[in-house]
């Protein structure tokens, strides 16, 4: 077991799995560099150019190409720099990836992954901070993994590696620098089981990514005013946890859903509406979603924080949903 | 490498392969008329000399994607025309089980990949399937086809420069039929077009008549050969010509009526028919392929016709191991 950070954790699980595993490998721009954040640091010198492949800034084809790959029988990992970045690939990630198997009658399997390091990271302005993971969980044929900490980084990402399906891999940017056991032996971390950060009974908490450590303070805030929440990290948000959601919603009646990215359309809506589907009014007495305004992400300090959910405004959205 | 010309057998065996396609296309043609296929359907007639000199040049474990016009390219390729029509009828027989339909025909057990309903979509498919190969250190090469319409899609930048860079074993060929969907293809091409975009990128390339099939084998013979000597990727311009419109529905009137009547004259089955008479063949042995290859086919739509739907809940296979759903029960 030792203290690393998120982004050391990914390195560490993607290094386990490709000396675990002859087929997998990595593509991505600046990958034999150790890629952009350092994930893959090490990788051109234990396993060679070619399954630490440095691409040119060629979107459609990084991710095309890791399609092509996973159709003879490799396991690629389709490393996209940074999420924002996808949109120059979306032909080859939405078209052709996310349904080629149902296409041809099952007869393809893309087995790979695509990590994506998305949300606002340190003032990166309108191209470089969004948060689209609800594009993709609309989109039948993918998983979506969204982890929040250095221990979910290193178990879904072994899990992924090892998935038979695409999985869309969101590394959280302005995570990286958290820290979290990781143990020598990485154990694989099932996709749709939601983790307990925090046991209450007044009302169900549910969020992932960078929304996380703001819900998590905001969770601490309120239980120093006695009020206990019950928080939930999905850690992925499709699959998602809807038995983990279900069953804190009865124990509580009331249920806020936070998320980075804007709150118009996004996954919160989702999640509420599953929820009062399958409960109904008589348990689901109120629902609430803290997240962004819908509009792009600023540059200047100022203006990036005032989109940024904080732990005062969980505070005032759990009271304002205990007073409904 | 022989001469293509100089083997007879060779050249009838070109004809069957053209007769096959051209059967196929004119029986899903009519058969799309008749109603018995849903959906848009994309021929390739008139092209059948591309799809049948480029294959004859491929072994069964090299890969091949095709396009949105692709029947010939599956058929020239080794794939069943009885599950290709069973798939364009959207049975449960067909390669896909009805899923995908004339724009999505695949067959991995002929290194089929699939034909693509996204122009240039496969050609970033074909350098990773390449790359994949590399890496499992197979012998295998990957053809990539696509039209004239593709060369003003940034993916065949991309993936030019990319199978030149890494010296993949990707033989590139852009099937030029002169039109990409309504528009003629060099109305909208800038520059001397896609000979000199392949050849930018580094990637040695030639043009051929992609209507004379003995040419059009002999070219990819010899880049085949330096594929698979490890000199990395090869692109061919085949220029040919479209004889009916964009789509089953489409009459493409809007083309003169001389320049498709002097198209007829150089459809590629009639001119490889001129040369085998010219060698002796019999119009009579000509005439039996000819009869043979429809009646293939005429039996391929009535065992379609005949063929099982698919059952409603196949709609919910293959979709996701994790996470996949179905209508609320």
């Amino acid at each position: 077991m030792a203290e690393v950070t998120l982004i050391e954790a990914g390195r560490l699980a993607a290094l386990q799995e490709m000396r675990r595993d002859p087929t997998v490998w990595v593509l991505g721009e600046d990958v034999a560099r150790g890629g952009l954040w350092g994930q893959y640091k090490g990788f051109l010198e234990e396993f060679g150019a070619d399954r630490a492949l440095s691409t040119p800034i060629s979107e459609s084809t990084i991710m095309g190409a890791g399609l092509g790959a996973a159709l003879v029988g490799t396991r690629p990992i389709i490393e996209m720099r940074i999420f924002d970045f996808v949109m120059c690939a979306m032909d080859e990630l939405t078209n052709q990836i996310a349904k080629i198997r149902y296409m041809f009658g099952g007869q393809a399997r893309p087995a790979l992954v695509v990590r994506m390091p998305h949300g606002m990271w340190r003032n990166s302005a309108a191209q470089h901070s969004q948060m689209l993971e609800a594009w993709f969980a609309h989109l039948p044929g993918v998983i979506v993994v969204t982890p929040s900490t250095a221990e979910d980084t290193a178990g879904l990402l072994v899990q992924a590696i090892r998935s038979d399906d695409p999985v869309l891999f969101f590394d959280p940017k302005d995570l990286f620098g958290v820290r979290g056991d990781v143990a020598e032996q990485i154990e694989p971390i099932p996709f749709g089981v939601a983790r307990r950060v925090a046991e209450g009974d007044v009302a169900t908490v549910v969020s992932w990514s960078a929304g996380m450590p703001v819900a998590t303070e905001g969770a601490k805030m309120l239980a120093a005013e006695g009020i206990k929440v019950d928080l939930l990290d999905l850690r992925t948000i499709w699959p998602w946890d809807q038995d983990a959601v279900i069953a804190s919603v009865k124990k509580t009646g009331r249920l806020l859903v936070v998320h980075e990215a804007v709150e118009v359309s996004g996954f919160g809506a989702e999640i509420i509406a599953r929820v009062f589907d399958e409960v109904g009014t008589n348990i689901l007495k109120a629902a609430k979603r803290l997240a962004a305004p819908r509009i792009p992400i600023p540059f200047s300090p100022p203006l990036e924080a005032e989109v940024r959910a904080t732990p005062e405004k969980v505070v005032n959205a759990v009271k304002g949903l205990i007073a409904l | 490498m022989n001469d293509p010309a100089s083997n007879i057998r060779r050249l009838i065996d070109h004809y069957r392969t053209m007769a096959r396609i051209r059967a196929f296309e004119e029986t899903a043609l009519a058969a799309h008329k008749a109603g018995e296929i849903p959906g848009p359907l994309h021929v390739s007639i008139g092209q059948e000399a591309v799809a049948t000199g480029v294959c004859f040049n491929l072994r069964g474990a090299d890969r091949l994607t095709s396009n949105h016009r692709g029947h010939g390219h599956a058929i020239a390729k080794g794939a069943d025309p009885a599950r290709m029509m069973a798939e364009l009828f959207g049975r449960a027989t067909g390669y896909c089980g009805g899923k995908g339909g004339s724009m999505h025909i695949a067959d991995f057990s002929v290194g089929m990949l699939g034909a693509n309903g996204v122009v240039a979509g496969g050609i970033a498919i074909a350098c990773g399937a390449a790359q994949g190969l590399k890496l499992q250190k197979s012998d295998a090469i990957v053809t990539c086809m696509f039209g004239d319409g593709a060369v003003n899609r940034g993916p065949f930048l991309e993936g030019l420069n990319w199978a030149a860079l890494y010296r993949l074993p990707v033989l590139f060929v852009c099937e030029d039929n002169g039109v990409a969907a309504f528009t003629r293809a060099d109305s909208v091409t800038a520059g001397p077009g896609p000979l000199a975009r392949a050849q930018a990128c580094g990637v040695p390339a030639e043009a051929v008549d992609g209507n004379d099939v003995i040419a059009v084998d002999a070219i990819i013979g010899s880049a085949v050969a330096n594929i698979r000597r490890g000199d990395g990727p090869r692109f061919v311009h085949a220029k040919t010509y479209r004889l009916m419109g964009h789509t089953s529905t489409d009459a493409a009137a809007w083309r003169d009526a001389d320049e498709v009547s002097a198209a007829h004259k150089r459809d590629p089955l009639i001119r490889l028919a001129a040369l085998l008479l010219e060698r002796g063949i019999g119009s009579d042995a000509l005439a039996g392929i000819a009869a043979e290859a429809q009646a293939e086919m005429a039996g391929a739509r009535a065992d379609a016709r005949v063929a099982p739907w698919p059952e409603p809940a196949a709609a919910y296979n293959d979709v996701q191991d994790v996470g996949a759903v179905a209508w609320p029960k």
